[in-house]
């Protein structure tokens, strides 16, 4: 197992009743690019936390580089050469890209000492950062770097990257995978969690598919095609997506913004001198990429964002499907009834009809095939897809004039996107009003009538042409 | 098992908090025997102190667990919305100065209104404690722990200036307020007992808080934001900031109110120690009720006859009273830790059954 | 006027010094993301633990039983705080409830019932040579007993290994972010258990000053609110260990003027000096980042730990 740079041998995990991983063997080899795909929920982040030390497996073993290792912690990991960049970020955001880059290492702690490490290695390995920027404030993207920095600082021969594209704007993503390609030379190795082929085929010498906590299918990629992966992810062969046919939108505008101008919590202008309306009976898409407003402006046209200033006319009802649905959007330890009752909690006045809440759950629960035990399950014991299912379901329950969603496909499987989206879709044609926003620019360009382009706070409407959009995500055009 | 695990958590909690208690007196009888004292007699009279005999309960028992009851529910209202009030104590105190107040300068002219004015000055001296650490937590986002403890000092400070200055005795000789008059006094439920009507107002208070919170709007408000304040901010829409603002006021209120109760119904006057640390105590309250205002009421007595029994232990069998201080402490702890070792319990069945279910095959 | 200035500032000293091992170890128990209301505890039980000690085999056997009882207290409160991630707030409160009720019950027990006045040997002072020959200053701060210099000594060393030690770095991180130090690696729960036996050893100490170099007895409570004020004195001290050590001197001299105007019967209450500490402690929390200077997972749980 020499060329076996990282070997894990029938990994087993539960949490509760629920089997995350039942039996998973995984070998990376040395100089590959190792992706694993599944849908969300198929394993692929528990299996890594495991061999990064963060989750104990019930049962299995943890090769690195030809011995058999016992991880209690990630400490145990890194010094065995296995480093992990979690989804989301683990940094201390009051402290700078040095300190956070040597937190935890034996380097000798003197600023002006860490500070030259820290810049010869990002010169090194070409991960640009600033030493003595504070971490909260820098770009996602940066964060990233700092965070991968971070691993490579302990040498690690093995990276794990979890789902690394997700959090970066297209040009950045492939920008990344080719750093990706480039670090992963004769004697180190990269795992890459994704569920983008698109990434697979980029990168990828080797994939491996789980599937339900099982591994479904290992292979070389090059052997493998494109059906045969997206057959093992989901179990059976999708349906065909049935092309939305555009319509031109016929409604009276409902949504009016003249001259707005957006300022995020700490003030600082996001979106600048914004026009544009919206039509019942249509579906607007926004796109951009991070730090370019798109955030602020869903919030604002979900009423949740107060313009600074100019005139942004809303409807009288607005339903809204925050990013975060877990923070934002959901009382986890509550049940299903309470949760919703949060939609529009401020404006409820005087006695709560529990019976009639009652009643609207179950109508949710089963108009829209909610796996839950009834209107009296906690929200934290359903899934991630059906939590999802329930926010959308009681976003759009009492037929509001305007829909926001934000990526509203994200954290979904295949299957259960393709619902959300055909729902998007019906709602539209019932003169509902939709915007959603997305990172996936085909997604907006298969149900969207038209699409708004933010770009460094100026909103523009683009042509539905792919090229077009990402070059004014990127201020190419 | 399962099923009750499943069920209502807090009413777990109380059912184990039931079971817990009474592992504990087991404890307390096992500490009492190693400081050398007659346990029988003892326990004896710990009973006779707070449950013996309905003077005990109706002069004893009941009267101490009136400020706790209150004091306990502007806890637990507060912990609920997520703000950590434990400045109950400081809260009450000053609570406690305006009610004297009012009770010595205004009683000659508010007549029969005296004890309606004198709680409600109580409150709002209550609402005004807590205006502080409300705001600066509004206002500069800075941790209402800290704060709380320091209104608490400054509390202190203020009564022991009172009682040597404006609200001192005629005499100038003790450092304590002079005894309120007849009509100053809140009126005890029967001529015979202690018990005054504050208990039964506390009584209704925390039944109207619980039904409020659970059959209004506000009080849903008060919960989702005790959850998780993101998403109630971001779905519900719900003005957090305002809204904690309002509970923390309100919390004080009914902190004031308990020194208002106090001083009207027990002590008849204001001196430097008029609180034994209750607005501490009603923290361990709030916690054994789960944080539900109906079963305040039960902590609140038991936490009341546990002093009230001790104190009859220090006094018939010289047991020392700090005993039963850390049996009570005892059962915090326990409450506290038990969720978390029925967690790690389980964590630690799934991994057996894992390995178990390997073995089998 | 020189006697009166030095009196009064030995005394600040003298006031200062239990409040200032307290607030430190405070401090640092902060700066790793715990906030041990329990210090009031470990304070009452160092008192204890420094009768007993002192009673048994004189000052140095004092100062051990101070320090242990503080620890074994703290250790309490870490095992279910931090190991078992109870509510930081409410187990701090039971633990000082608990130590209250215990060593008054066990005083009673120990040294009689009716709580005969116990006498135990004291700390003498120990005058530093040269130094203590300054005038004014030398015989306030060099002519103290030992555990004012630990006090004086501790606080730039605490500065350094927060600032500049590997392990500080660990130790501040796991304050504003247990996940990230995880993740790097580090083992938050440690270091808070660390810093959780830390505070109690300095407030064991902390108990064993009021003991055995002011006192000269223990008496039911006489913690008086001590581990609570420290509280007050890490917030105005900025979380920073010089910064804390000057508060505390701050809070001892506002009471060391208490009694000088106590003395002089001026027309202003001695209460407000007493009050002024506090309040300068709420002004000093309303500026700063974040509009304080708290570490950002301050009472917080350790969430997702190993499973």
């Amino acid at each position: 197992m020499s060329d076996r740079l990282l070997d894990l041998r029938n990994v087993q995990k539960r949490f509760g009743s629920v089997v995350a991983l039942d039996g998973v063997s995984l070998q990376v080899a040395s100089g590959s690019v190792h992706a694993l795909l599944g849908e969300n929920g198929a394993g692929k982040t528990t299996l890594m936390r495991i061999a990064y030390g963060l989750t104990r497996p019930d049962l299995g073993r943890i090769g690195v580089g030809g011995t058999w290792r016992h991880f209690r912690s990630p400490m145990d990991a890194l010094d065995a050469g296995v480093g992990m960049v979690q989804q989301h970020f683990s940094l201390v955001p009051s402290m700078t890209v040095a300190e956070n880059v040597v937190l935890g290492t034996r380097l000798p702690f003197r600023p002006t000492v860490i500070r030259r490490i820290v810049l010869e290695l990002a010169e090194k390995t070409g991960l640009p950062v600033d030493p003595d920027a504070r971490v909260e404030t820098l770009s996602i993207g940066a964060q990233q770097r700092v965070e991968i920095l971070k691993v490579l600082v302990r040498d690690a021969r093995v990276l794990i990257l979890d789902e690394p594209t997700a959090v970066l704007p297209p040009q950045q993503g492939r920008e990344l995978l080719s750093w990706v390609r480039n670090f992963c030379t004769e004697d180190r190795a990269v795992v890459l969690i994704t569920h983008k082929l698109e990434d697979v085929r980029a990168v990828a010498d080797a994939v491996t598919v789980l599937r339900g906590g099982r591994c479904i299918l290992t292979g070389k990629t090059y052997d493998i095609p494109d059906d045969t992966l997206v057959g093992a992810m989901l179990g059976a062969p999708l349906e065909p997506v049935e092309r939305v046919v555009r319509h031109a939108p016929s409604g009276p505008p409902i949504l009016q913004a003249k001259d707005v101008t957006l300022r995020d919590a700490r003030g600082i202008v996001r979106i600048r001198n914004a026009d544009f309306s919206v039509r019942a009976g249509e579906v607007i898409g926004v796109a951009g990429v991070e730090g370019s407003g798109h955030r602020e402006l869903l919030r604002a046209v979900a009423g949740r964002l107060k313009p600074f200033s100019g005139s942004l006319v809303l409807p009288q009802r607005v339903g809204y499907v925050p990013e975060d649905r877990q923070n934002d959007a959901l009382l986890a330890s509550l049940d299903l009834r309470q949760n919703l009752l949060l939609h529009d909690a401020a404006r409820r006045r005087g006695f709560l009809r529990w019976k009639s809440v009652e009643r609207s759950a179950e109508s949710l629960i089963s108009a829209f095939d909610i796996h839950a035990s009834g209107p009296r399950a906690a929200v934290d014991t359903l899934s991630g897809g059906n939590q999802q299912r329930f926010v959308l379901a009681r976003e759009i329950s009492d037929r509001p004039d305007l829909l926001v969603a934000a990526n509203p496909t994200r954290g979904l499987d295949v299957r259960a996107a393709q619902y959300v989206l055909e729902l998007l879709g019906k709602l539209r044609d019932d003169g509902m009003a939709v915007i959603i926003q997305s990172n996936d620019i085909d997604e907006l360009l298969e149900t969207c009538d038209r699409i708004l382009v933010t770009h460094a706070g100026r909103v523009r409407e683009a042509r539905p042409d792919r090229d077009l959009i990402g070059r004014i995500m990127v201020g190419a055009a | 098992m399962s099923a009750i695990l499943r069920g209502h958590a807090s009413t777990v909690r109380f059912l184990f908090g039931g079971s817990v208690v009474v592992v504990l007196l087991g404890v307390l009888a096992g500490t009492i025997a190693l400081g050398g004292f007659p346990v029988g007699a003892s326990l004896q009279s710990l009973v006779r102190g707070s449950i013996g005999s309905p003077d005990a309960l109706l002069s004893a028992t009941f009267v101490r667990a009136s400020p706790l009851l209150l004091t306990g529910l502007a806890v637990a209202l507060s912990f609920r919305s997520g703000v950590f009030n434990i400045g109950a104590e400081g809260q009450l105190v000053v609570g406690a100065a305006a009610a004297t107040f009012v009770a010595i300068r205004a009683e000659q002219w508010l007549d029969v209104w005296t004890v309606p004015v004198e709680l409600a000055a109580a409150a709002a001296a209550g609402i005004a404690w807590a205006i502080v650490p409300a705001w600066l937590r509004r206002r500069f986002r800075v941790p209402e722990v800290i704060t709380t403890i320091m209104m608490n000092f400054l509390a202190t400070f203020l009564v022991s200036y009172l009682v040597r200055g404006p609200l001192q005795e005629p005499t100038r000789v003790y450092p304590q307020s002079s005894t309120f008059a007849e009509l100053a006094r809140i009126p005890t439920v029967h001529p015979m007992v202690r018990l005054h009507w504050g208990f039964v107002l506390a009584i209704l208070l925390a039944l109207f808080l619980g039904w409020a919170l659970r059959h209004t709007a506000s009080g849903f408000r008060i919960i989702a934001v005790g959850v998780n304040p993101r998403a109630a901010e971001e779905t519900g829409r719900i003005d957090v900031d305002r809204l904690t603002w309002l509970v923390f006021l309100g919390s004080g209120a009914l902190a004031g109110l308990a020194g208002g109760i106090e001083v009207g119904g027990v002590t008849y006057a204001l001196y430097d120690n008029v609180s034994p640390g209750y607005g501490y105590t009603a923290i361990a309250v709030a916690l054994l009720a789960g944080l539900q205002p109906v079963m305040v009421v039960p902590s609140a007595i038991l936490f009341g006859g546990l002093s009230a029994g001790a104190a009859a232990m220090q006094r018939d069998v010289a047991v020392p009273a700090g005993f039963v201080e850390f049996v009570q402490a005892l059962i915090i702890l326990a409450l506290l830790a038990a969720p978390h070792i029925v967690a790690f319990m389980q964590q630690r069945l799934a991994r057996l059954q894992a390995v178990e279910q390997q073995g089998a095959r | 006027m020189e006697t009166l200035l030095t009196a009064f500032l030995a005394s600040t000293v003298r006031t200062a010094t239990p409040l200032a091992l307290a607030s430190l170890g405070e401090g640092m128990c902060e700066r790793a993301g715990v906030i041990n209301l329990g210090m009031e505890g470990t304070i009452i039980a160092g008192a204890f633990g420094a009768a007993v000690g002192a009673a048994a085999g004189g000052t140095v056997l004092g100062i051990a039983g101070g320090a242990l009882a503080g620890l074994v207290v703290s250790c309490v409160f870490g095992i279910f705080a931090i190991w078992l991630r109870t509510d930081q707030i409410i187990t701090g409160t039971a633990v000082t409830l608990g130590a209250l009720g215990l060593t008054s019950a066990l005083y009673r027990v120990t040294f009689g019932t009716q709580g005969v006045a116990l006498s135990i040997p004291t700390l003498a002072p120990l005058p530093l040579p040269l130094l203590s020959s300054i005038p004014v200053l030398g015989s306030a701060f060099f002519s103290q007993p030992v555990l004012t210099y630990i006090a004086f000594v501790l606080a730039p060393v605490c500065s350094w290994f927060l600032f500049r030690t590997r392990t500080g770095l660990i130790w501040r991180a796991t304050g504003e972010s247990p996940e990230a130090v995880r993740s790097a690696g580090g083992r938050p729960v440690q270091v808070q258990l660390l810093a959780t036996s830390l505070s109690g050893l300095l407030g064991g100490l902390a108990g064993a000053c009021l003991v055995l170099s002011q006192v000269g007895t223990f008496a039911d409570g006489m913690s008086a609110g001590r581990g609570f004020i420290a509280i007050a004195v890490v917030a105005l001290g900025r979380w920073h260990p010089s910064g804390i050590l000057a508060a505390s001197l701050l809070f001892g001299g506002s009471s060391a003027l208490q009694y000088l105007f106590q003395a002089a019967a001026t027309a202003i209450p001695y209460q407000v000096f007493l009050a002024l500490p506090y309040m300068m402690a709420l002004v000093v929390l309303t500026s700063g980042r974040r509009g304080h200077a708290a570490p950002a997972a301050l009472g917080g749980k350790l969430e997702n730990s190993l499973s």
